[in-house]
């Protein structure tokens, strides 16, 4: 946590240029609205770090016979948004689920090659898989938030890692953040399947980054909503990424090319064609099956 | 061009309107014969009652219907049948939601196919076959280290108890597995154990269906018979509830092994004795009929929960 608050805070006295630094994380979630207008302060080279936080090295994995995955090297970046995109099948929610191994709990799943979370290969004898997910927050396709209030959806993280310090003050803190707190503040005892589809998908995210993880995993989030929560779902996932590294699944390009900073394009047979910056991938890929599937041709 | 045919075909109709009929009686019947059960079991019940008043049979706490002093005090039965629910309970909801926890969570695929009908076996073992295994091996072997009596509640009790734990765990697990498995990813993305997505996720999702089986497997208990008839023995005693070595250690008689003694014993005629069969039937029936409107009522609230 501590180690979290000093990275963050080393950005900020970096990011010159940026436009609306951030003097706290309260601020988070008023810079919502104005945001979504600006995608292009994202693009700004001087808001980047560029320090490695995840790397994979020759990642392959199998469901049984079938190789999902085939060779995957590539190097994610702190404290951006980093989209997969490809067409189904092509193995991008495999990539996203084998940084917390939550393949782990497909019996059939098997995982050769190396991937690095700050240079520990996650895949050691020695990484217990429950100690690596709570510092990596996960987002689902669909809203599943658990049949309890929403207090303790929020709550729940926090309590099965032992932060249940301040509870109060975590829950709302987590709510604001994901931009939910103004909706829901007068009913956090009523269930949380109560809300709507993208509100739930909110709470979905308030849950994921209530523990404060390092790392924000989404896998198509905004894939079972209407354009309207979808948009609001990018809004935060762009005041997301000043403080955390965020990876996104997404079938929508238009969506990828929107939030992202970088985009990995997978194509079939779980290879990983092209990584690169998201503006390049999106004007000027190098390889000529990208901009097939970029410009619709194909996928 | 002509006009296609769509006309109704008469033997067609005919066949349909038939096999809608047919269907209709087989579920009748049923509906027929348990309304027919009740209404004779009522029956008798009120010719009970006109000899003796529900008042005595229900407040009385001896039970003696054919030496005299002859007593109709339904309690020390009602006492016995709760003696064996209550040790059978101990026994199999433990051991039940555990089982179910273990199939549903824990166990692989594999291990799942063939443990599960296994375990359904225990549900195919005919009930006289656990009668005797209680009173020949269960208290024989239970008599080295407990004072027992050679007929006891403790063996019977435990005995149905075995008897019902597919019943918990069968109907839990089912519970358990409808439990959508996003939650269980939530659950391990946020960094829990195995354990606690168990406990905190499934076991609360699935909880009225877990407690519906609990209920479901109670009123199955309350009405086993040859089990109890065979080892639990045909003392109808008041039983202490504060004394569990005297509740448990001594033969006791629950409603059911009172009424297979009053139908297979030698009683002559259509006396007090005999009509009492149906009073205790009757109060037995009232029981497991709750019991079994609450596992719905609590099942149908599970429904409700994920839509």
């Amino acid at each position: 946590m501590t180690n979290k608050q000093m990275t963050s805070s080393e950005t900020e006295q970096t990011d010159d240029q940026q436009p609306n630094p951030t003097p706290g994380t309260d601020s988070l979630a008023d810079r919502g609205t104005d945001i979504g207008v600006e995608t292009s302060s994202r693009d700004d080279p001087a808001t980047v770090t560029d320090r490695t936080i995840i790397e994979s090295r020759d990642l392959d994995v199998y469901y049984g016979d079938d190789q999902a995955l085939n060779g995957i090297s590539m190097e994610i970046p702190e404290q951006q948004v980093t989209a997969l995109i490809g067409p189904s099948g092509c193995g991008k929610s495999t990539f996203l689920r084998s940084i917390n191994r939550m393949n782990d709990l497909i019996d059939i799943a098997r995982v050769d090659g190396e991937l690095f979370f700050r240079e520990k290969n996650v895949y050691d004898d020695d990484v217990d898989p429950v100690a690596l997910r709570r510092r990596i927050g996960m987002v689902f396709q669909s809203p599943n938030p658990f049949p309890k209030s929403i207090y303790d959806n929020v709550a729940y993280g926090l309590r099965v890692q032992g932060q249940d310090d301040n509870l109060d003050e975590k829950v709302h803190t987590a709510l604001e953040r994901a931009a939910l707190l103004d909706e829901v503040e007068d009913q956090l005892d009523s269930s949380g399947l109560d809300l709507s589809g993208g509100q739930q998908q909110r709470l979905c995210i308030a849950r994921a980054i209530a523990p404060d993880p390092e790392v924000i995993l989404m896998d198509e989030p905004a894939s079972a909503l209407d354009p309207v929560a979808t948009s609001k779902i990018e809004d935060l996932i762009e005041d997301l990424a000043e403080e955390y590294t965020v990876i996104i699944v997404t079938h929508n390009m238009q969506q990828a090319a929107r939030i992202s900073d970088k985009t990995a394009v997978f194509l079939t047979g779980g290879n990983l064609v092209e990584f690169d910056d998201t503006t390049k991938i999106f004007e000027n890929p190098e390889s000529d099956r990208v901009e097939d599937y970029i410009t619709g041709k194909f996928g | 061009m002509s006009q296609p045919d769509f006309s109704h075909d008469g033997i067609r109709t005919a066949r349909g309107t038939a096999f809608r009929y047919l269907f209709m009686l087989c579920a009748l019947l049923s509906i027929l014969t348990t309304v027919a059960i009740v209404a004779t079991l009522l029956i008798d019940a009120v010719d009970f009652f006109a000899t003796v008043s529900p008042i005595e049979f229900l407040t009385g706490t001896r039970w003696s219907p054919t030496n005299d002093p002859v007593a109709f005090g339904v309690l020390p039965l009602i006492s016995g049948t709760l003696i064996i629910t209550l040790g059978s309970a101990l026994v199999a909801l433990p051991i039940g939601l555990l089982t179910a926890i273990y199939l549903s969570e824990y166990a692989s695929e594999r291990r799942r196919a063939y443990l599960k009908p296994a375990l359904e076996v225990l549900a195919g073992v005919p009930t006289v076959v656990y009668g005797y295994f209680a009173l020949v091996y269960v208290t024989p072997a239970l008599d080295t280290i407990l004072p027992l009596s050679t007929f006891n509640a403790l063996s019977a009790s435990i005995m149905v108890g075995i008897m019902i734990i597919p019943m918990v765990s069968s109907i839990s697990e089912d519970a358990m597995s409808a439990v959508p498995d996003s939650l269980r990813q939530a659950s391990y993305g946020l960094g829990a154990t195995k354990f606690t997505v168990s406990t905190s996720v499934v076991v609360p999702a699935a909880l009225s269906g877990i407690i519906s089986s609990f209920i479901l497997a109670l009123s199955r208990a309350i009405g086993e018979t040859m089990i109890v008839a065979i080892a639990a023995g045909q003392t109808p005693r008041m039983v202490d509830l504060t004394d569990p070595a005297g509740m448990f250690l001594d033969s006791i008689q629950p409603m059911t092994s009172a009424m297979v003694q009053i139908g297979t014993g030698d009683i002559v005629g259509q006396g007090a004795a005999y009509k009492s069969l149906f009073a205790v039937g009757l109060t037995l029936f009232v029981i497991t009929f709750v019991m079994n409107l609450v596992s719905e009522l609590v099942a149908s609230r599970y429904r409700e929960v994920y839509r």
